[in-house]
């Protein structure tokens, strides 16, 4: 009996391991972690963390620019590891004062940058062999992507985010819609603005796109090619008179984690086949 | 004078409902400090306020994580809830005492949409503040520059809307609808200069939230709402007074003038602090007065001091809802309000339809 107790007291005694209780806050932090083979020490994820899909059975403690404080503490992660740009600020600073390990990756959308990101997450998770080892199978990947999609006459590309209204969201230059078409081997239609923007009907017959990019989803956003090239920004566009449109998974096509490769070739394929 | 009003007929046909309002103080304050003790058991994470004292008590260690939960989370939370709550509602109170109109509400006076402007400039181009004047304020910038913009907001309507020590209610209602258009649309060139992640930010603070509440923010907004929540019953026999019209009201003695230009910093001091601490958090400043009309009459004595408790209940409670229903996630409790707050009024409006009168 004595016995009994005391390993039922050995087993219920702390053992500090910081990360077998992993909160993974972004899409492609949570991708990573998946492509690490780490994915077991998951304890909860963020509501941009889709991919893939056994990921979304994880309890979802929110948007990554919204957390909770106690909606994080509540899935009582040993580490957090996020994004840039999770938020609100004072909810951060709450887990710091709980003692919660936080680590905030970099971000950007360069080959550079998704290397150093899936580093960051390796580290973070004490296993940077296999970081190192992920790093070099993505980069060789994005690299055959690339020089496949070499071409030398690159489409002009427009990346619409949303048509909300009858009125047109689109990618301008420094984002990470302009990052993966010039990834791609096409160019970003939209000159002289940055960030997403709505544009006047002017100013995108005026960026003459050949293609229209645009995220493959439901709802407010689905908008079926014939409204879409009804719209009369686009009446006197090459992409309207071809009717090329592709369509994409947003996470896919924007989150720049381990599958980046894949999107470029993907995103390439489908811009070569466009309008032929 | 005033006293004289009092004891008139149509007074004394109130002192039924003034016993009635006695006792639903009682019973608002009453559920007021039940609801806040609950309020501290309820979140996310399993841990408990009786727990963390008996640990408290014996002298044990206590769990960081439990510590942070209730002290640095919950209990915050609750005290902004608490003055947020009680804000908007004397606010609303205030403002259709003021105006005579049922729906007058501290959008009307452009104390929203000045302090919506001031959130906006800080969070799209706070960036560009000398870069050590930037770091001082910290996260305080969207608060303060909310509080400023509504504060300024008003002083401007009441400029406007008066000449020869007399304010134009009429002229300021007006003057707020083209402020509410100016600040729109200085708003929207804002939200067209920001980038992605400010645009984030943007919807998030308009949807309305307690959940940012830290010690700062409720010590820097809580003398500001305050003064509202506490001053505002001093003004209680003015606006009964105004209830009757202005010219009755300065036959009565009051300084009419004094009356409104008081009730106007009141509420920006109360609003302007309230929305920069938690958002755009609607529908309490029109729908509590409303109810408490209802049920228990127009006197302002009362109407005021219960304003406060059950616009701090209803706050709480829909802040409780609003961290919880979605566990580990959250809802902006603006949306809480509004799904629970607008088809309950309506049914109220519904079944006691025509005893609506101010």
């Amino acid at each position: 009996m004595i016995r009994v107790l005391a390993t039922c007291a050995l087993a219920l005694a702390p053992v500090p391991v910081v990360g077998e209780r992993v909160l993974s806050i972004g899409g492609s932090v949570t991708e990573i972690v998946y492509e690490l083979g780490e994915e077991d020490r998951l304890v909860g994820r963020d509501s941009t963390s889709t991919y893939p899909a056994q990921a979304t059975a994880l309890p979802d403690v929110g948007y990554i620019r919204q957390l909770s404080p106690e909606g994080v503490l509540s899935v009582n992660p040993d580490l957090v590891i996020s994004e840039t740009g999770a938020g609100p600020v004072e909810a951060v600073e709450l887990l710091r004062a709980a003692a919660v390990p936080f680590v905030e990756v970099s971000d950007g959308y360069t080959e550079v940058a998704v290397l150093q990101k899936i580093r960051d997450v390796a580290y973070a998770l004490s296993v940077p062999a296999k970081g190192e080892a992920l790093a070099a199978e993505v980069s060789a990947d994005l690299d055959a992507a690339k020089a496949m999609a070499t071409t030398d006459r690159p489409k002009r590309v427009l990346f619409v985010l949303s048509t909300a209204g009858g009125r047109i969201t689109a990618a301008g230059e420094d984002t990470s819609a302009e990052a993966i078409i010039e990834m791609a081997g096409g160019v970003n239609a939209v000159e002289g603005v940055s960030g997403y923007k709505q544009l006047s009907d002017e100013a995108i017959a005026r960026a003459a796109p050949d293609v229209v990019l645009m995220m493959d989803r439901t709802g407010d956003h689905a908008i079926t090619d014939d409204d879409l090239f009804a719209h009369p920004a686009f009446a006197a566009t090459e992409a309207a008179r071809t009717r090329s449109v592709v369509r994409m998974d947003g996470l896919l096509l924007l989150g720049f984690g381990p599958r980046v490769g894949e999107a470029v070739r993907t995103l390439a394929v489908a811009l070569t086949e466009a309008g032929s | 004078m005033v006293a004289l009003a009092d004891t008139t007929a149509a007074s004394r046909a109130m002192t039924d409902r003034g016993q009635l309002a006695r006792w639903v103080m009682l019973g608002l304050a009453a559920a007021l400090i039940l609801l806040c003790g609950f309020s501290l058991f309820v979140g996310a994470t399993g841990v408990s306020p009786v727990a963390l004292m008996i640990d408290l008590i014996a002298g044990r260690d206590i769990d960081l994580r439990a510590r942070v939960v209730i002290m640095d989370i919950r209990l915050p939370r609750l005290a902004l809830g608490l003055l947020v709550g009680a804000s908007l509602a004397v606010s609303g109170v205030v403002m259709q005492g003021l105006f005579r109109n049922p729906l007058a509400d501290p959008g009307l006076v452009g104390v929203s949409a000045g302090a919506g402007l001031g959130a906006i400039l800080a969070i799209v181009l706070g960036g560009l503040l000398p870069s050590a004047l930037g770091a001082a304020m910290g996260y305080a910038l969207v608060p303060i520059a909310a509080f400023v913009g509504g504060w300024l907001s008003v002083m401007a309507l009441y400029t406007v809307a008066t000449r020869g020590g007399h304010t134009s209610v009429a002229t300021m209602l007006l003057a707020g609808i083209a402020l509410a258009a100016l600040v729109g649309a200085v708003s929207g060139i804002l939200i067209y200069l920001a980038d992605d992640a400010q645009l984030r930010t943007l919807t998030f603070w308009g949807l309305g939230s307690l959940a940012g509440a830290t010690w700062g923010k409720v010590l820097a907004a809580a003398p500001l709402m305050l003064i509202g929540i506490v001053g505002a019953p001093l003004l209680a026999r003015g606006l009964n007074g105004l209830a009757l019209g202005e010219a009755t009201a300065r036959h009565m003695g009051l300084d009419v003038q004094r009356l409104k230009r008081l009730a106007v910093l009141l509420v920006a001091a109360a609003v302007g602090a309230a929305v920069a601490v938690s958002g755009g958090i609607g529908f309490v400043g029109i729908v509590v007065p409303h109810l408490l009309r209802l049920s228990t009459g127009p006197d302002h004595r009362f109407l005021l001091i219960n304003a406060a408790l059950l616009g701090a209940i209803i706050l709480i409670v829909a802040d409780m809802i609003a961290r919880v229903i979605v566990a580990p996630a959250e809802l902006p409790i603006g949306i809480v309000m509004a799904i629970i707050g607008g088809p309950f009024f309506l049914w109220i409006l519904l079944r006691r339809r025509g005893i609506l009168e101010m």
